[in-house]
């Protein structure tokens, strides 16, 4: 097949799907018209019950508590196989670079050096980086936060280091390993928490802690702040994971394109 | 005017699957991809709006205060950063497709039995 | 809780005709869709990567005016961040192993 023929056939049967689709969009109620209850009822109740003013993180981690379980282990899962992905080739290549007798230091590669701006303003973003990273995480019930989003701001602050200064300095901040352990904690201590609930008697992932006092300190709201900094922890060792994988395979490729 | 948001996720929808239909790199796909998904996130924000709401975070404004639907955004922001991770896997296997085949073209990757 | 009591409390005290945006929704969604045709027809992959960037920035903003904060700083952060510092990697690392001239060229 042609990619003439292949685009003709896309935009046919594209242009059936968006006749279908404007269809259904007649029946909808509009933009801007919500009728459904679901929302205005977590809404109104959310706050009295559960003492968190951040409500979209009281559905994620309170009320839809198992879906985010699901999605945290889909995250634990990918960062598994891109490390097992890439461990895998990158073995194999070190394999054919000590067969070549090549030299293994990554301090002798020839990149340009990285420019002097560069380099000071990720050394000044760096710690507020991982500050803010913390904040996010440990904030989810009180304002627009959580730890999805604070994990991939802690993830960031760790790869400035990577743009500061060289791989190595990098490497030596983020050990594989060490890695591999902190994302483990993360994701089993969400689940733990969840199976303490049941240790007590209680259905999953209950909220078992104390409430607090103020709705929105940062110490309330039981178990909503304790899952999110789990979340936290699990998605910044995540991403971190992700990124150093990829970092070991271009360095070991321009390493062997010499 | 009440289903322009709607309309545009549909036009993102066809645009990006166009460009995964005729792409002839596998990193261009995987980015067409992203574009598909992204839809899906104005989608179910557009589902959840309510006119003349704010967000639904009580710690400034008064309780009961009217507030847009926090259930489509909690699904929406997990969805964010989970789809993150998928891509990577993606790409982790694309770069395995390059060294196994030597070429990143999808319409010769089909072409090559193993 | 019972069920009549809660719908009690959720009665909107205001009226709002259906449809009704502002010019900002209206100047975002165009934007965003503009962007979404510029990411998916840009074939070089790596001026892809810039055009994903600015389309994660057009997207937070329109999160943003959809009233959903947290989405914003998941998009944020993901997609003017996270991926496109993946996708340079693994251009990177693509375009190293011997000379791969064949893939991306093309799209020119």
């Amino acid at each position: 097949m042609t990619p003439r023929q292949r685009r003709w056939i896309f935009l046919i049967a594209m242009a059936g799907l968006a006749a279908f689709y404007l269809w259904g969009l007649t029946g909808l109620p509009g933009f801007g018209n919500y009728p459904g209850p679901y929302g205005d009822v977590i809404n109104s109740i959310a706050v009295a019950e559960t003492n968190a003013t951040g409500v979209v993180s009281a559905v994620n981690f309170e009320y839809r508590g198992f879906d985010t379980v699901g999605e945290e282990f889909i995250l634990f899962v990918a960062a598994t196989g891109v490390a097992t992905v890439l461990r895998q080739m990158r073995d194999e290549r070190e394999h054919e670079e000590e067969e070549a007798g090549a030299d293994d230091e990554a301090a002798t590669r020839d990149a340009p050096p990285t420019s002097g701006a560069i380099r000071m303003v990720a050394l000044i973003m760096t710690g507020p980086a991982v500050v803010m990273g913390w904040w996010l995480a440990s904030h989810a019930q009180t304002t627009p936060s959580g730890g999805f989003q604070g994990g991939v701001v802690l993830a960031t602050g760790f790869i400035l280091i990577y743009l500061a200064g060289k791989f190595l300095a990098f490497d030596r901040f983020s050990p594989a390993d060490v890695t591999d352990a902190v994302e483990a904690v993360g994701a089993g201590g969400f689940a733990a928490v969840g199976v303490a609930a049941v240790a007590m008697g209680l259905p999953y992932l209950t909220n078992y802690l104390p409430l607090g006092i103020t709705p929105g300190a940062v110490s309330s709201s039981g178990t909503i702040a304790l899952i999110s900094f789990f979340v936290g922890v699990e998605v910044g060792a995540a991403f971190i994971l992700i990124v150093s994988e990829l970092l070991d395979q271009t360095l070991l490729i321009r390493q062997g394109s010499q | 005017m009440a289903i322009f948001p709607f309309v545009v996720v549909a036009w993102i929808l066809a645009v990006g699957l166009y460009g995964i239909v005729t792409s002839r790199h596998l990193v261009h796909l995987i980015v067409c991809l992203i574009v598909v998904q992204s839809s899906t996130y104005v989608l179910l924000l557009g589902v959840g709006y309510k006119t003349g709401a704010v967000a639904p975070y009580f710690f400034d404004v008064p309780n009961h205060t009217p507030a847009v639907d926090p259930v489509v955004q909690a699904l929406a922001l997990t969805d964010v950063v989970v789809e993150a991770a998928v891509t990577a896997l993606l790409l982790a296997i694309a770069i395995q497709a390059h060294k196994r085949f030597g070429t990143l073209d999808p319409q010769e990757l089909v072409q090559l039995k193993g | 809780m019972s069920a009549p009591h809660v719908l009690a409390i959720v009665a909107p005290p205001y009226t709002v005709s259906a449809g009704m945006m502002d010019v900002l929704q209206v100047t975002v969604l165009v934007l965003v869709a503009a962007g979404a045709t510029m990411v998916a027809l840009t074939r070089v992959p790596a001026r892809q990567v810039i055009a994903l960037s600015v389309y994660g920035v057009l997207l937070a903003i329109l999160f943003l005016v959809f009233q959903a904060p947290d989405v914003t700083l998941s998009e944020l952060t993901i997609g003017a961040v996270a991926l496109p510092i993946l996708l340079l990697l693994t251009l990177a690392k693509v375009r190293e192993r011997g000379d791969s001239g064949k893939s991306g060229e093309r799209g020119k």
